[in-house]
């Protein structure tokens, strides 16, 4: 831990004015519980029965229907051409959003828990928007921005350069929806850190590029892969925003999310199945997220407990 | 030192910002690259349909011009589908559900005013109408649109007010009281009335009510259109369902037509017009029939493809004064049907 090795004079004192407002570190308690037994138990049953009820069931009936005509049909599904085609494009439109929202989110929160600067809760306010904004009229305002009857759209149909109904504007709206994810997770953790360890490694003549790479990237890094992971779930699931504008192209334009909602509104078994196996890859891609993000939660505990006790 | 440090933090926010707009700026550009090929944009029950059309449509145009032509087809309701191509979905080709839908193109000047005449029958060159399905062995023996409003059948239809399709089903049902009560208006709302006091299940599209009735297994009587009704059969099997054809329906004319502003600027107007023509040949009519679509030139098509189709008198939406008219006097806001329903307590 590279941040550890910076020297801190013996006087020196971390800066406390910023809020420690991370809430959702999970601490690890210790049992004090006075219920009776059967109190727990019951609340026990209760929540362990709403999640396999609302949560586990509706997972395994994924699985279920995707391997309803046998393992053989659920892989010629997923090798159609417009099945694969979707895939590709699920993962182009995801490997360029989440690199984009990496980027932003490192500047972002690296600008909004390091520096003083106005408008700064405005800008805290304006990467929350997406959160709160529906996607389906996230997908509309591109619409009504690019679309042939919006604003950019005489210009673009000018200069023969298509935004919505395309890829393009797929991985707008994509980058719109997931913007928070990122920043969301690195602001309160980079606000409770304080600029110490900054000072300190510039103190010791380190150039700005130095100390963010050696100082303050490290001890956001787990932070940094859980919001990436996040993100990336987000990114590959999207449905109401993508579904605006992407004109539904079978082979082109159709993402994972609209070509299984494509496939359930057909008549028949196999397109039954092809829906399922689609929504299965999609599931799994979400259990591979929870674990990861289960791993990371543990290391990250691990982390800032022990950078807790380090002061 | 705080100063050094602001102005590091500025650079790297100034360059990270820059990045991500390069990044964007890049992409974007790097994939507007448009493909020659042919879009037929369309409405969701023709899916299949359109598949096995546009390989035939290929392989007739190869032999014709030596030319390949691979068609990309774009599904959805057919009213946002519309919707789409006036924002700038390029499509060549669109084959929607009903003529308003088509006419949006001609309000935002991307199809002439005068489409309807450009192809036979009115630029619909295949049909559909309304039907019943019912369970197996039919047991409350449904026959005609009198048997809905009985006291024990459960209707499933969707709701006119968000389903295309829903409002063909009004419409037929109104079309057959009005024509049994001679025309008295009050007589065919009041049929028409205890018919949707009679749904179990209003949803919202047509596909959710085929569910409601097929999968979830609620209610006595489907009201469908008869394509969707030959797959729901198909499907479920022969000894699941059956079709029930009414002593008289309607005529649903989906149209399909050639953007012409769009095929124009891309330089595809003489391949999207074979496309539409073609829909007209033996082998295009063909096609629809066997899809469950009523062919329009049903003289070209082999006599065994068409008894899926009885013959039944069909109002046509003309008679209603076409959608422009019917549209708000029947599924306006206080329109008819506003007026006679009232969701069950």
């Amino acid at each position: 831990m590279p941040a550890e090795k910076v020297f801190v004079p013996p006087d020196y004192q971390r800066p406390t004015e910023s809020p420690p407002e991370v809430a959702a570190i999970p601490f690890r308690q210790r049992s004090a519980v006075t219920e009776p037994v059967w109190v727990r138990t019951i609340l026990i049953v209760v929540a362990v029965g709403f999640v396999g009820l609302f949560l586990l069931l509706p997972l395994v009936f994924v699985f279920v229907q995707a391997f309803s005509m046998g393992f053989g049909e659920y892989f010629e599904q997923l090798s159609e051409p417009y099945a694969q085609s979707a895939i590709r494009l699920t993962l182009l439109v995801t490997a360029i959003a989440v690199p984009a929202n990496l980027v932003f989110g490192i500047a972002a929160s690296w600008a909004i828990a390091k520096f003083e600067f106005k408008g700064k809760a405005f800008l805290i306010t304006l990467i929350d928007l997406p959160f709160s904004v529906s996607p389906v009229i996230a997908g509309l305002v591109y619409v009504l921005l690019f679309g042939a009857q919006g604003y950019f759209g005489p210009w673009l149909e000018a200069n023969d350069i298509q935004i919505i109904f395309a890829v393009p504007g797929i991985v707008l709206a994509t980058i719109f929806v997931t913007f928070p994810f990122v920043a969301r997770e690195l602001i309160p953790l980079m606000q409770e850190q304080g600029t110490g360890d900054e000072e300190a490694a510039l103190s010791l003549g380190a150039s700005g590029f130095k100390t963010f790479l050696f100082v303050t990237l490290p001890n956001v890094k787990w932070a940094l892969l859980y919001g990436v992971l996040l993100c990336n779930a987000r990114a590959m699931g999207e449905f109401g925003a993508v579904s605006v504008l992407s004109g539904r192209i079978q082979g082109f334009t159709n993402t994972m999310p609209l070509q299984i909602e494509a496939a359930s509104k057909e008549f028949s078994r196999t397109a039954e199945v092809a829906a399922f196996s689609m929504a299965s890859l999609l599931a799994l891609l979400a259990l591979v997220t929870l674990i990861l993000k289960t791993f990371l939660e543990w290391r990250y505990a691990d982390r800032l407990s022990s950078s807790a006790q380090a002061h | 030192m705080t100063a050094r440090r602001l102005a590091n933090g500025r650079e790297f926010l100034v360059g990270a910002i820059a990045a991500v707009g390069v990044i964007i700026i890049v992409v974007l550009f790097t994939m507007s690259g448009r493909s020659v090929a042919l879009l037929n944009v369309s409405f969701d029950p023709t899916r299949e349909m359109f598949e096995e059309y546009n390989a035939a449509f290929a392989a007739f145009w190869r032999e014709e011009t030596g030319q390949r032509v691979s068609v990309r087809q774009s599904h959805g309701g057919s009213g946002a589908q519309a919707r789409a191509v006036v924002d700038g979905l390029e499509a060549d080709i669109v084959t929607l559900a009903i003529e308003g839908d088509v006419d949006l193109l001609a309000d935002a000047d991307l199809i002439d005013r005068n489409w309807r005449s450009l192809l036979p029958h009115g630029s619909a060159p295949y049909t559909s109408t309304i039907v019943f399905v019912v369970r197996a062995g039919n047991p409350l023996n449904i026959r005609d649109w009198d048997d809905l409003v009985r006291d024990d059948v459960a209707v499933i239809t969707p709701n006119p007010k968000t389903s295309g399709g829903a409002r063909w089903n009004f419409l037929a049902a109104w079309a057959y009281a009005e024509s049994q009560n001679g025309g008295d208006e009050a007589a065919t709302r009041d049929f028409v009335r205890r018919l949707y006091a009679n749904v179990a299940v209003l949803d919202t599209g047509a596909r959710g009510s085929t569910q409601t009735f097929a999968q979830r297994g609620t209610g006595d009587v489907l009201i469908a259109w008869e394509n969707e009704a030959h797959l729901t059969v198909r499907e479920f099997g022969e000894g699941t369902f059956e079709i029930v054809v009414p002593s008289q329906s309607i005529l649903a004319e989906p149209p399909v037509a050639v953007v012409t502003r769009y095929a124009e600027a891309r330089g595809t107007e003489t391949a999207a017009e074979a496309y539409v023509e073609y829909l007209y040949s033996p082998e295009g009519q063909r096609i629809a029939a066997a899809h469950f679509f009523r062919p329009s030139e049903p003289t070209l098509v082999a006599p065994a493809a068409l008894a899926a189709f009885p013959d039944i008198p069909l109002t046509t939406i003309g008679h209603f004064g076409g959608w422009a008219e019917a549209q708000p006097r029947f599924f306006g806001d206080g329109g008819i049907f506003d007026q006679i329903y009232a969701p069950a307590p």
